[in-house]
């Protein structure tokens, strides 16, 4: 019976291998010193080659690798404790909500990296808020659509907002950067962003595995819950502040990073099963795996970089077609 | 003197947010150990009444005991301990395995950041072999029979090891064959000492293995007590607002409708 776990812990060493496998790769993918790979010689060799990859790489594919299993542990959350397989930071309101707090923050509250990390935070959770309470009071359809609806009307609402904003922005400076929200990238990433991000991400993402076990009796119906011991009110909230926090600071220096929330916990289902004791840690795993890959086409592909927001969104729908079309995904 | 009560409610009262009242000064005791069948009419409080037992609503005025204890005196986790629920219907949202969903019953059993370790398993093996469900075991919940779901809903139930199982219209979507089983189960466990209590709209049911009958009626105890004192015609038809014959037959007793066709054939007859 237990045969099962043991493969599941080999899928799970598989990709921890795959993914450092791809993380030192990335190192060498790039357009210096000419287009997709730097050959080792030259790191060994050239002072630039070295300042480059350890300064500006390093640090921007660990971002990528932390935006990837941050979105995916944030959508498996998210997908649980709502008992609904098609939701995403992106349909909730979460990532519109982080966006325009972190437009608040240029425009109006100084800009400075904390004022935007904080001010996306609050307003990314405000929205996952308004879409819980909108999908509440609705009284059109089933669960899983009246959430996917009320996240609808409440992205709309920021993304309106966003809209207001940009016109009051000063086209020289502060439009570009909120213009950059709404694409998404990780071009401006240094050692310092990262360092700033890390302390809250990290502990989002430790919440979230360390109750990979409580997630799994959260997403049973709330009268089973209960009756098996957990205090489901204050353990979904502690649940959702984690990786909605997490999502939100990662998205302030991101910028709106859409579908790999939805497809990634998607595939790590697929391989693990919905069990979170395994599919938390597998969608960290191929959330990161996923992040990286992406930001190295975003960067290496075409001489300028192409924002990460569409490259995920393009492949994601995709793939999110694929899976929903073969797999037995219950919409219930 | 020990009390042989393992669950007491006195003088209860619970309505909802909107001012309507659902049990209405409520006071009956449960036998330790023994099988309780709860009956009533379509909303009348049964589930309610279940959901106030295992904590999951708080009542406005009126006092639980359970074991002797005010249940606000438990905590959570203890609680969750003592009292398991099958509930009416239970979607599993996820392709769950019946393994890995039996499993989440051990949760009560686990620290808070625990992960279920052997002794869970074997007990999980233990549990599904005895309810004849081993062969399901890899199957996806959501994918199974009513009845087949129903029956992992009860293993699931039965791994928290509770003392007491609450069970909310057990028989409601089962098969006469499945139906069967499950009653006998049921009665095994209390064999071994485990009080069960459960609603039905089945009167049957109730009839085929309940210790006690308690009546309930607009969220109150219209009777309760043995089933041959409890178990009338005149309660019964009472109770449904519908005339009810309580036959007995071969030493137990059957419920007969007095209307329909069937019935109008046998006036006219006579």
């Amino acid at each position: 019976m237990r045969e099962m776990e043991q493969d599941r812990k080999k899928w799970l060493w598989g990709l921890i291998g795959l993914f450092l496998f791809v993380l030192v790769l990335s190192l060498f993918v790039g357009r210096y010193p000419k287009p997709y790979w730097l050959p080792i010689q030259t790191l060994l060799e050239d002072d630039l080659a070295q300042r480059l990859v350890f300064n500006l790489r390093l640090p921007r594919i660990l971002t990528a690798a932390l935006l990837g299993a941050t979105l995916a542990a944030c959508g498996t959350v998210l997908q649980m404790i709502f008992r609904n397989p098609i939701v995403e930071p992106g349909f909730l309101g979460v990532s519109q909500g982080a966006a325009f707090g972190a437009a608040v923050a240029i425009l109006w509250l100084g800009g400075s990296q904390l004022m935007v990390e904080v001010s996306a935070t609050l307003f990314a959770l405000l929205g996952l808020a308004l879409s819980f309470l909108f999908a509440r009071s609705l009284r059109f359809g089933g669960w899983v659509l009246r959430l996917i609806l009320s996240g609808i009307v409440v992205s709309a609402l920021f993304s309106s907002g966003m809209g207001i904003l940009k016109y009051l922005a000063d086209p020289l400076t502060q439009l570009q950067e909120i213009t950059f929200w709404l694409l998404g990238g990780l071009w401006s990433i240094t050692w310092q962003e990262l360092l700033y991000i890390l302390p809250v991400v990290l502990l989002g993402l430790l919440i979230v595995y360390l109750m990979r076990w409580r997630l799994n009796v959260l997403s049973l119906g709330q009268d089973t819950a209960f009756s098996l011991g957990a205090e489901t009110t204050r353990e979904r909230f502690l649940l959702l502040v984690a990786a909605v926090s997490a999502t939100a600071v990662v998205t302030a220096v991101s910028g709106i990073v859409g579908w790999v929330g939805l497809i990634v916990p998607q595939i790590a289902r697929q391989i693990f099963g919905p069990n979170g004791q395994y599919a938390v840690p597998g969608s960290m795993l191929i959330g990161a795996v996923f992040g990286i890959l992406c930001d190295d086409i975003a960067r290496t592909l075409l001489a300028g970089e192409i924002p990460l927001g569409i490259l995920t969104s393009f492949l994601g729908a995709f793939i999110f077609i694929l899976i929903m079309n073969r797999s037995r995904v219950k919409l219930r | 003197m020990k009390s042989n009560n393992i669950i007491s409610l006195k003088n209860l009262k619970f309505s909802y947010e909107s001012g309507k009242v659902i049990l209405n000064d409520l006071s009956l005791e449960i036998k330790t150990g023994a099988i309780t069948a709860i009956l009533g009419p379509n909303g009348t409080g049964k589930t309610t009444l279940l959901h106030t037992i295992l904590g999951l609503l708080p009542f406005d005025t009126g006092q639980i005991d359970i074991v002797e204890k005010p249940i606000a005196a438990y905590s959570r986790k203890e609680l969750s301990q003592l009292i398991a629920l099958v509930p009416q219907s239970e979607t599993v949202p996820f392709n769950f395995s019946v393994v890995e969903y039996v499993l989440l019953g051990r949760t009560p059993q686990l620290g808070f950041l625990d992960l279920p370790g052997e002794a869970d398993w074997l007990e999980v093996e233990t549990t599904l072999k005895r309810l004849d469900l081993w062969g399901l075991r890899n199957r996806a919940v959501n994918e199974l029979s009513g009845g087949e779901q129903q029956m992992v809903v009860l293993a699931r139930a039965l791994v928290q090891k509770p003392k007491i199982l609450l069970l909310d219209e057990p028989t409601s979507h089962l098969d006469l064959g499945n139906k069967g089983r499950l009653l006998n189960i049921l009665t095994q466990l209390a064999e071994s000492g485990v009080t069960i209590v459960f609603t039905t709209h089945d009167p049957d049911s109730a009839a085929m293995i309940a210790d006690e009958i308690i009546l309930i009626k607009f969220g109150q105890v219209l009777d309760a007590g043995k089933m041959e004192t409890v178990f009338t015609s005149e309660k019964l038809s009472d109770v449904y607002q519908t005339g009810v014959t309580v036959q007995k037959i071969n030493g137990r007793y059957i419920t007969i409708l007095n209307n329909g066709r069937f019935d109008q054939a046998i006036r006219e007859n006579e």
